[in-house]
């Protein structure tokens, strides 16, 4: 068992924020997908306060080595997911964490108090990449807007609080820094990193979002980067995330000062990809125990 | 979930290639679809396209082997034509709704669009309407068990034009009917358009770009009356009634 912020997992794999629907999942795999639960938590897809539809199409590009999304955090709001989705993923045998996001402190904070009180939510994850309506910068990219954001949630409730930090801000540590000063109990990292794919024929953007956010192992060595900066200069823990596919690049993250980590979209190839990435994460691939450097692999 | 098939028979039919693996998986309802991945040269290294799997509707199944039909279009496809008998292939599935039996079923496909029509032919009967853009993509028609009538753009074979042209000439001899569909979007649009003009209850087999087939990546939206609906876990199977347009 693994202790983090106070919860006990299993295992050190969780899932990355918007990664993995498990009600979804239930209804494609049936009840083999709780026996065989990959992750030792679930975090659930960013939930807001009105409803969001999302996107418009197409919302995916495949590129190498990853994927280009622009799907735009659609979700059934507040009090939808409260009624409907609550409840479902209350069956799933392993802690719950609930991702958030708004445009406002006034917005976040209704939202951190409704879970705040209820005791099937094991934590509160923070997604910060969303525009303030007071700058038009996103949270994230803000730590003076990350540190009072969370100063003023902080209050609302006892539940860990994590605050999922974007890759697009200029010093990943100092948005950090300003979110443990705010009174977060660990920060995640890498969200995507913002791209544009264009349109082979037109030259005009593919995605109907414009821009999208790119993940896979194409960014496994920013995040990499970002996660030991952060380590470096905040001492709290991180969940580490960002081209997860295998063991060894799990291993990876923690060497560079990840507590645990979250596998995204390794899951879209495999649904139990994370069940496999925990097995593979033995000290023969811990690639530190080997006698070849890690760049000969 | 997903497991690791062996390829038993791969060959070309016309402009497409087929091809048979073993599975031992559920038994899949016609219409529903597979995630294909081939298990060596497929993302697992660094920089590697295709990455993701692909998604793609089984053309039979039965007896422990499962067949697929695709046109080498881009690198997944055509990492996938370059199996052959022994190789490896990841499949997950079967994944999404599939077709409803109802009075009447009139089948129209246009060109890898018929590969959900013919698992459901052999189930239902009925007459396929199949439109090709020319003769040696027609040739796939063979993999049909029943009745069909072709159409092709440049009319080596069959009716010179498009298949909606046959769908309404049939709706013109027989009305009641319900017609299954799969296609091009501008096809399936015009198959849409003809059946709501007569009446006509239709179920629309449609296609989009997905990277997970089972709900978590929320790519595959397609737009209804109600809003976005993911083609995965609602589809790829969707009532026309449902869509103000296929896009």
């Amino acid at each position: 068992m693994i202790d983090f912020c106070g919860i006990a997992l299993e295992h050190p794999v969780i899932n990355a924020s918007g990664t993995f629907d498990a009600i979804a999942a239930r209804r494609a795999f049936g009840d083999a997908i709780l026996e065989r639960f990959p992750f030792s938590a679930f975090v659930s897809k960013t939930v807001t306060l009105e409803p969001r539809e999302g996107n418009p199409p197409p919302r995916l590009w495949e590129q190498g080595a990853g994927l280009v999304n622009s799907i735009g955090l659609p979700n059934k709001g507040l009090r939808g997911y409260l009624e409907h989705d609550l409840p479902e993923l209350a069956e799933l045998p392993v802690p719950l964490i609930v991702n958030v996001m708004g445009s406002t402190r006034e917005e976040v904070a209704t939202l951190v108090a409704a879970f705040a009180e209820r005791d099937v939510v094991a934590a509160l994850e923070l997604n910060l990449s969303c525009p303030n309506v007071k700058t038009g910068l996103d949270f994230g990219v803000d730590p003076a807007a990350t540190e009072g954001l969370i100063a003023h949630v902080r209050p609302l409730t006892d539940k860990p609080l994590i605050v999922k930090l974007t890759p697009n801000a200029t010093d990943s540590a100092a948005v950090a820094e300003a979110a443990r000063d705010g009174g977060a109990d660990a920060v995640s990292l890498i969200n995507t990193l913002r791209a544009m794919p264009l349109h082979p024929m037109t030259g005009e953007p593919w995605l109907g979002g414009r821009t999208g956010g790119a993940s896979g192992p194409a960014i496994r060595t920013i995040a990499l980067a970002q996660v030991a900066q952060v380590a470096a200069r905040v001492d709290l823990p991180i969940v580490g995330m960002g081209g997860v596919q295998r063991g060894r690049d799990a291993l990876d993250l923690m060497h560079a000062g990840a507590t645990i980590v979250a596998v995204g979209t390794e899951s879209f190839r495999d649904p139990l990809a994370a069940t496999r990435i925990v097995h593979e994460m033995t000290p023969s691939e811990d690639s530190r125990s080997l006698e070849a450097p890690s760049t000969a692999r | 979930m997903r497991r690791k098939a062996t390829v038993v028979e791969a060959r070309a039919v016309g402009a497409y290639r087929w091809l048979a693996c073993s599975d031992d998986g559920p038994t899949p309802r016609p219409g529903q679809f597979y995630m294909l991945a081939a298990v060596e040269e497929w993302g697992g290294g660094d920089g590697e396209r295709p990455f993701l799997p692909r998604a793609f509707s089984y053309l039979r199944a039965g007896d422990g082997r499962i067949e697929f039909l695709w046109e080498d279009v881009g690198p997944g496809t055509r990492r996938l034509s370059a199996l052959q008998a022994g190789d490896g292939l990841w499949l997950l599935g079967p994944l999404g709704n599939g077709f409803t039996a109802a009075p009447g079923p009139l089948l129209v496909g246009g060109g890898i669009g018929i590969v959900p029509l013919a698992c459901w032919q052999d189930t239902v009967g009925g007459l396929a309407l199949l439109g090709f853009r020319d003769e040696r993509h027609a040739e796939a028609a063979e993999l049909m068990s029943g009745e069909v009538e072709l159409a092709t753009d440049d009319g080596s074979s069959g009716h010179a034009g498009f298949v909606t042209e046959l769908l309404a000439s049939a709706l013109d001899r027989d009305p009641v009917v319900t017609v299954y569909a799969c296609g091009p979007p501008p096809m399936l649009e015009g198959v849409r358009a003809l059946c709501a003009e007569r009446g006509v209850p239709a179920q629309l087999a449609l296609e989009s770009g997905m990277a997970c087939g089972f709900g978590a990546c929320f790519g595959c939206v397609v737009p209804t009356r109600t809003g976005y609906v993911r083609l995965c876990v609602d589809g790829p199977v969707l009532a026309a009634a449902e869509l103000e347009a296929v896009a």
